[in-house]
């Protein structure tokens, strides 16, 4: 039987990489000196499982390579090592070499062979104090199986004793098998030896009294006998005796069975089996001298673009909702066949049902794309464990909500914003232990990362304990850069956002850690892409916040449907804050400054959509003609001039970049029940293009 | 408009040089027939805000969202108002970044041209208003002269200078 | 045909067995740890449990332990997947109640043998 092992290959790299995951954060876990047992056995069960399969798959260097992991942990495990934080190093060290392991044999790439023999020489150091004893000897058991060389005489059989103790049955083992075993070695005779059954009264029906004496003849190695007996050497008594060609010298005899424990010849060759064989084939080592510098984890990530793994229920659940859907079909189209006016009633219950199951199939389609946002957090914990080090500071990172689901591409995409954002917490946020406790905070700063469903979005914050913006810096900064005028009058929260300013660079206070020429601005791009928007907090002296909200999937959104003369547009849910009517009493308008309105306590500017886009003779040419949408982007709020509200409708979004190209404002397009194209507006868009073209002073004035 | 339609499918069938022919105005052009995806009758398109002017909208065609240029306007001619002639050929546009569909607004569809590579003429030489960057070649057709348009530079090109008419808008 | 419960936390090396032993007729039941045979071990009887040894919530040790006390798999062929080369978790296995082991890495080949020998 032939079967295709490359089959199981994508999922053994898919759950090699979730396993070094978890091996990752355990260590990252695991207190100096103390052994949590579930922590440890966990580490141990995912490296052992990737080494069992790797050597299963064929992958004999990440077999090799994670034995010795394996082995270290083992060690840690049995307390017979204590857990030093050198070791734990080294293993997570350990682990990120794998990982490049694993993601080159994946993607057929080339192994980084040095840094993989350094890495193993780091671990043998660990393990044995000096390098180069546990790698080589992963086969030496092998050896012992292998027939030695300079064999003259070989038995011609071999007379075994074999005799089950009485509880063999229980182990389910059947001497029978065993015999049958032997007979498909060769010529085999047995006799049958029924001295130890009991009297009937005493007889239990589960215990074995039989035994054996069997003469095996043919050309047969010791290891294949050793091999059938393999399991049963502790349940029975068993003699194996070679059965030598008349008049040859039994002292030969003992070199060609190769039995280790064979002393005298003479003697019968009491079973001892050696550990049965193991097939470790020998490094088949690619020499490779290019070094692998991209951070493998990442491109695995992002490739990972070609399956997506999937919860069964998931699966489930859409074919139910398939199986519905086909009743109702069939339903529909038999009373279409044919439909009278008084079943009518009727229609319009099959056509409610065709709806629901419609938007139920929508919901569970939706679900597949659906993953724990732990497949972003994980990485955290090494980062802040790494960079803190690199600091000196002392941090924790704590993290909720790891288990929260967001759309496949937002798992893609927001990683590389959210680790700018957490390398910011630590570079700027976090101070100095010697700070913190000058200023009565704890010595150990606390990040807190968190991911929750609020209201229709995700809502991931990255909230430190540490100083807090420095609100007067910035200010300083944006007035050198040309980003505000020096008499501006901009309240703090309005200071702290600059930082989101394109063209803010931070560029004194760039670091080895943070500044990596990603800037706010382009975190905020990012998020904007996705739908999403960022806002920030900051407390001096307390610490500060990111929050980030993004819309629970990307293919689907809520919108308002709303009209500009006979342009339709859509004004996604989650940006709308009210619809209001405003009076001429509320409305101000500031020579220079545009128009805003008074809600409640605050001014807000007014963004005529008609204006922004050109549209030619809306039907609301005055403000209290019209509606004003309050709509919130990127943390401004402003209100939406437009004509009329229409409904509320769940849209499927469709790009308008797949033949056309990016239009500002515009975040994509969706197509309404007439068939008719609808634009979907893009907030935080809209409030930069008004702030840009300057078709609306006032929201300059916030931006 | 059935008949230009089954008229591309036969030409389809030769796999000849051949052409979709359309007229502008008193012009004749032509493109390739084989990037031809769709003909169509004008309907309204969504308007994009803050677009060029030969961009008339977007259109949905079958669940996907195609946008819909002016051919007269994105090669400087006037301005015409649209007929119950006036249709949209939905073309096939390549760039480095693959395969997208757009549609084209003309005056009416005449015909198909089946030409030989050796007749067509490929140094045109206009004067004036016309923008030769676009012209692949000129074909001769029963005393007709015909411009081939380059597809791909004419819809292309365009996306390039959008950038440009936006900061007009 | 003679049913199989496969246990593994590991889904690939699950499914290579499982494939594996489809492929050759046998129905094959899938458990994922210990916890999850028992159950399904409770709820059907097996001709052959094939378990691997190291799994979280409940190692292969105790399911063993677990199947051999239930009078229905007394003398069911219990067999651990072990990649263990030394004789320690053989022999707690076997003190468990294990029939046998099969060593990783195997192939398919190997698998199917050793699955044929125990079932006869």
């Amino acid at each position: 039987m032939s079967i295709d092992m490359a089959q199981f290959h994508q999922v053994f790299f898919e759950e090699s990489f979730e396993g070094l995951d978890i091996m990752e954060s355990g260590l990252l876990n695991m207190d100096p000196g103390t052994v949590d047992d579930e922590e440890i056995n966990s580490i141990f069960r995912a490296a052992h499982s990737i080494k069992g399969g790797s050597g299963t798959f064929g992958f004999n260097d990440i077999s090799g390579f994670t034995h010795i992991m394996e082995t270290l942990l083992d060690e840690m495990r049995d307390g017979r090592r204590p857990v030093t934080p050198e070791a734990v190093d080294v293993l997570l060290r350990s682990v990120d070499v794998l990982r490049d392991m694993l993601a080159a044999t994946s993607d057929d790439g080339e192994v980084d062979e040095e840094r993989v023999q350094e890495q193993k020489a780091e671990l043998e150091q660990i393990l044995n104090g000096k390098p180069g004893e546990v790698a080589t000897d992963v086969g030496a058991a092998d050896v012992a199986a292998q027939p030695v060389g300079g064999v003259e005489v070989r038995p011609i059989g071999w007379h075994i004793v074999f005799r089950p103790l009485s509880h063999m049955l229980r182990t389910g083992n059947d001497p029978l098998r065993i015999i049958r075993e032997l007979a498909e070695l060769g010529d085999l005779k047995s006799e049958g030896d029924i001295s130890a059954l009991p009297a009937l009264s005493s007889y239990e029906p589960e215990d074995s009294y039989l035994s054996w004496d069997l003469h095996l003849h043919g050309d047969v190695e010791k290891q294949a006998i050793d091999d059938i007996f393999d399991w049963v050497e502790d349940d029975c008594e068993l003699i194996i005796m070679p059965l030598l060609p008349e008049g040859e010298p039994e002292a030969v005899m003992v070199a060609a069975t190769a039995a280790p424990t064979a002393s005298e010849a003479e003697t019968p060759v009491v079973q001892a089996a050696p550990p049965p064989v193991e097939q470790r084939s020998k490094k088949d080592r690619r020499s490779s001298k290019d070094r692998r510098t991209k951070d493998r984890r990442q491109s695995v990530g992002s490739s990972g673009g070609g399956s997506i793994r999937v919860e069964i229920s998931k699966i489930d659940a859409l074919i139910n909702m398939v199986g519905e859907l086909v009743i109702t079909q069939s339903m529909l189209s038999m009373l279409g066949e044919d439909f009278e006016m008084d079943r009518l009633e009727r229609l319009n219950d099959g056509l409610a049902q065709l709806e629901r199951h419609t938007r139920e199939l929508q919901e569970s389609v939706m679900q597949v794309r659906m993953l724990p946002i732990s497949f972003t957090f994980s990485r955290f914990p090494r980062l802040v464990h790494d960079l803190s080090s690199k600091l000196g500071k002392k941090i924790e990172l704590k993290m909720t909500g790891e288990n929260t689901e967001v759309d496949k591409t937002v798992i893609e995409k927001i990683g590389d914003p959210l680790v700018h954002l957490v390398r910011n917490s630590l570079d700027h946020g976090i101070e100095m232990p010697e700070v913190r406790l000058a200023a009565g905070k704890p010595e150990t700063g606390t990040i807190n990362l968190s991911a929750s469903h609020k209201g229709g979005n995700i809502v991931i914050e990255i909230r430190d304990d540490g100083q807090g913006l420095n609100r007067d810096k910035i200010e300083e900064k944006a007035i050198e850069k040309e980003i505000i005028d020096e008499d501006h009058n901009l309240s703090d929260q309005q200071i702290y956002e600059l930082i989101f300013a394109a063209g803010f660079s931070t560029a004194d206070v760039v670091s080895d850690v943070s500044g990596r020429g990603v800037g706010m601005d382009v975190v905020r791009r990012n998020i904007n892409e996705l739908g999403g928007s960022i806002e920030i907090e900051s407390d001096p002296g307390k610490g500060s916040a990111i929050i980030i909200r993004l819309p629970l999937t990307l293919a689907i959104l809520d919108g308002q449907t709303v009209t500009v003369a006979d342009e339709t547009y859509i004004v996604p849910l989650v940006s709308i804050i009210e619809s209001i009517q405003v009076k001429a009493d509320q409305i101000n308008r500031v020579a220079g400054k545009g128009e805003t309105f008074k809600l409640r306590d605050e001014f807000l500017p007014i963004l005529r959509l008609h204006e922004l886009f050109g549209i030619e003779n809306p039907n609301a040419s005055s403000l209290e003609e019209g509606l004003l949408v309050v709509v919130e982007g990127d943390g401004r709020h402003c209100g939406l001039f437009v004509d009329d509200l229409l409904g509320q409708q769940q849209v499927v979004i469709k790009s308008l970049e797949a033949n056309y190209q990016r239009v500002d404002g515009i975040s994509g397009a969706t197509i309404l029940g007439d068939g008719s194209v609808a634009l979907i507006l893009d907030i935080p868009g809209l409030l930069r293009l008004a702030a840009e073209t300057g078709a609306d002073s006032a929201a300059k004035q916030t931006a | 408009m059935n008949e230009p339609q089954a008229k591309i499918e036969a030409a389809l069938e030769n796999q000849g040089e051949e052409y979709l022919t359309f007229r502008l105005g008193e012009e004749d052009y032509g493109v390739d027939i084989l990037r031809v995806q769709e003909i169509r009758g004008w309907e309204a398109a969504t308007r994009i805000p803050n677009s060029p002017e030969y961009v008339k909208g977007v259109v949905n065609m079958r669940g996907s969202i195609v946008p819909i240029f002016d051919m007269r306007q994105r090669l400087g001619m006037e301005v015409h108002p649209y007929s119950k002639n006036t249709v949209v050929i939905v073309l096939r546009v390549k760039n480095e970044r693959g395969e997208r569909n757009m549609g084209v607004v003309v005056d009416e569809v005449s015909d198909v041209l089946s030409t030989q590579k050796d007749r067509i003429c490929n140094t045109p030489e206009f004067g004036g208003g016309i923008a030769t960057d676009y012209i692949s070649g000129l074909a001769d057709a029963d005393d007709k002269m015909i411009m081939l348009l380059d597809v791909d530079k004419l819809l292309n090109q365009g996306e390039q200078t959008d950038s440009e008419n936006e900061d007009a808008a | 045909m003679a049913s199989i419960l496969a246990v593994d936390d590991s889904a690939s090396m699950r499914q290579m067995v499982s494939f594996t032993l489809k492929g050759a007729g046998f129905d094959v039941v899938e458990a994922v740890d210990g916890v999850d045979a028992l159950s399904k071990a409770k709820g059907q009887s097996f001709n052959l449990v094939i378990t691997d040894v190291n799994m979280p919530n409940m190692d292969g040790i105790s399911l063993i332990k677990e199947l051999r006390g239930l009078p229905a798999f007394k003398f069911t062929p219990l067999l651990m997947l072990t990649t263990e080369s030394g004789n320690d978790k053989k022999q707690q296995g076997k003190m468990a109640g294990a029939t046998g082991w099969i060593v990783k890495p195997f192939n398919p080949d190997q698998l199917l043998a050793t699955v044929k020998k125990v079932l006869g």
